[in-house]
């Protein structure tokens, strides 16, 4: 294995042979200077093929209109597990864990189905009150005139008593949820990741998916209930899950319905703060907020890309590509494509037609949790609004070393006293 | 153009005029109809455009057919019903004039 190539955190991005460049480098996002490397590719090779990365070579689609189109080929562009599945990294051949979101159909639609209604309109009506109660006790009690971590005390709070909630998980357990989550997208050779080799990754896994297994027996014997584990334990498509494809589903589930909203309950914050005009337009007409929270999850992109494998020859952006070629669809380039978005560098909270961005994906595989989401940060912006005018970023932000999930691990602010 | 009634779930009429050769979908979107998201600005990749069509007009619009892209989206839309259609994919003509959808509790 050779170590990632070391072209973060250099000025001269021009200056580097197109043919060498590699978005894949985790500490490209680590260090949060992604954006030159694809305003590059976008302008000189929007379909951009990496020979030799630490992944392997892959296809690199940069432009909103072609990412739309490979999202909505699934005939073509799969998801597979035996295939490598949805990132630029495969998962080990002997550990690899199958959920919906690495399969095609009919069987991703089969198991999609069993767990979309906990997150379909009406139960979203249901669950309203329930967080809006939390947002307002989390939001109380934080401390005024003193620097404090806002992704500790507020978004991993916040998203892991809704997670909670979804699994009708023992409350009082609940940070286990987050570890699982956090060890689920963990690069493994990051210094600060909470595991450090595939192997210890896979055994905390198979923890986790003990104590869930243990729920998800109980409530196989138990009528059928409203939570994510009762359901999976009832539903035709998921009750006779092998063990692994158990332990993929409920990282899936975990980590798609934690980290990334988790990572806007952060960066919608950071945006705020670094676009003082728009904190001010907000402070002046807090109606903005539905349209804003679109424009937070657009501009965090929570997640940094999915990757498909072409199960034939195909063309996308005039490049053919061959059949088993890796084709990545890096979101937050899509989501930056002025061919698609004006400005879209800029954070606008009142920005038309905001709900206009790859943050979900598209297609059979978009993302089934989006509105609960968007009920969450809505929730979240609103009461904030009502308490504090301002919440003051007072110091850097110490982001994840990944290339699929764009983690913030700690924010510094202060509400003034 | 064509008349077309939209009906909000909670049961307020819009009836709007809209240019031929557009989508229903963007009959909504251009008269501001509320309870129609349209994330995927009509390319048939979400399924946040969801109608109901009305019984009457159903010989008119067609359903999806089976296997295609929309009825695949649609198969995702949790409050999907035998007359639901994606609207961005139902373009307006002259035989549509008059045409009744109803819309969702939410799009999803």
């Amino acid at each position: 294995m050779s170590p990632p190539l070391d072209n973060a955190g250099h000025g001269d991005i021009d200056g580097i042979p197109l043919d060498a460049i590699d978005v894949s480098d985790p500490k490209i996002y680590q260090d949060d200077v992604w954006y030159p490397y694809f305003a590059r590719l976008r302008r000189e090779a929007p379909v951009h093929y990496c020979r030799q990365s630490l992944y392997g070579p892959y296809w690199s689609v940069t432009k909103y209109k072609d990412i739309m189109q490979v999202e909505v080929n699934h005939q073509v562009y799969s998801s597979a597990s035996e295939l490598g599945g949805i990132a630029v990294e495969d998962q080990p051949k002997d550990m690899d864990r199958p959920s919906f979101i690495r399969m095609d159909p009919p069987r991703h639609d089969e198991q999609r189905m069993v767990v979309s209604p906990v997150v379909a309109p009406g139960n979203l009506a249901n669950m309203e009150g329930v967080i809006r109660e939390r947002t307002a006790k989390v939001l109380d009690g934080l401390p005024r005139g003193e620097t404090f971590d806002w992704v500790d005390r507020v978004s991993i709070e916040l998203t892991t008593m809704m997670l909670a909630t979804l699994f009708d998980y023992p409350w009082e357990d609940r940070r286990q949820l987050t570890y699982w989550s956090d060890v689920a997208i963990a690069n493994v050779r990051a210094p600060d990741a909470p595991v450090h080799s595939e192997e210890e990754k896979f055994a905390e896994l198979t923890k986790m998916a003990e104590a869930l297994g243990k729920l998800f027996n109980e409530r196989a014997q138990q009528p059928p209930k409203f939570d994510l584990l009762s359901m999976l334990a009832h539903g035709e498509a998921t009750r006779n899950m092998p063990f692994r494809e158990f332990m993929g589903t409920l990282s899936l589930l975990i980590v798609g319905g934690n980290d990334t909203t988790r990572n806007s309950m952060t960066g919608g914050l950071m945006a705020l703060n670094e676009h003082p005009g728009e904190y001010r337009k907000l402070r002046d007409d807090p109606s903005l907020i539905a349209g804003m929270v679109s424009e937070i999850i657009r501009y965090v992109t929570p997640v940094i890309h999915m990757r498909r494998t072409a199960k034939e020859a195909s063309e996308i952006g005039g490049k053919e590509i061959k059949k088993g070629d890796k084709v990545v669809m890096w979101y937050v380039s899509g989501n930056r494509d002025p061919e698609a978005i004006e400005e879209p560098d800029r954070f606008i909270i009142d920005r038309p037609r905001p709900r206009q961005h790859l943050s979900f994906g598209f297609g059979i595989h978009r993302c089934v949790g989006n509105r609960l989401a968007e009920l969450q940060l809505r929730i979240l912006w609103e009461e904030i609004m009502q308490r504090y005018p301002v919440v003051e970023v007072v110091g850097p932000a110490k982001r994840v070393y990944s290339n699929f999930i764009h983690g913030i691990r700690s924010l510094p602010v202060r509400i003034p006293a | 153009m064509a008349k077309i009634t939209y009906i909000e779930h909670g049961g307020r009429e819009h009836q709007v005029e809209v240019p031929l050769g557009l989508s229903v979908m963007r009959g909504a979107v251009d008269n501001n109809i509320p309870g129609i998201d349209a994330d995927c600005g009509g390319e048939c990749a979400c399924a946040t455009c969801h109608v109901y069509v009305d019984a009457a007009w159903l010989s008119v619009t067609g359903l999806p057919e089976p296997g295609s892209q929309e009825a695949s989206m649609l198969s995702f839309a949790a409050l999907a019903e035998p007359n639901s259609r994606l609207s961005c994919q139902i373009k307006v003509t002259e035989a549509l004039d008059g045409l009744v959808v109803r819309l969702p509790e939410g799009q999803h």
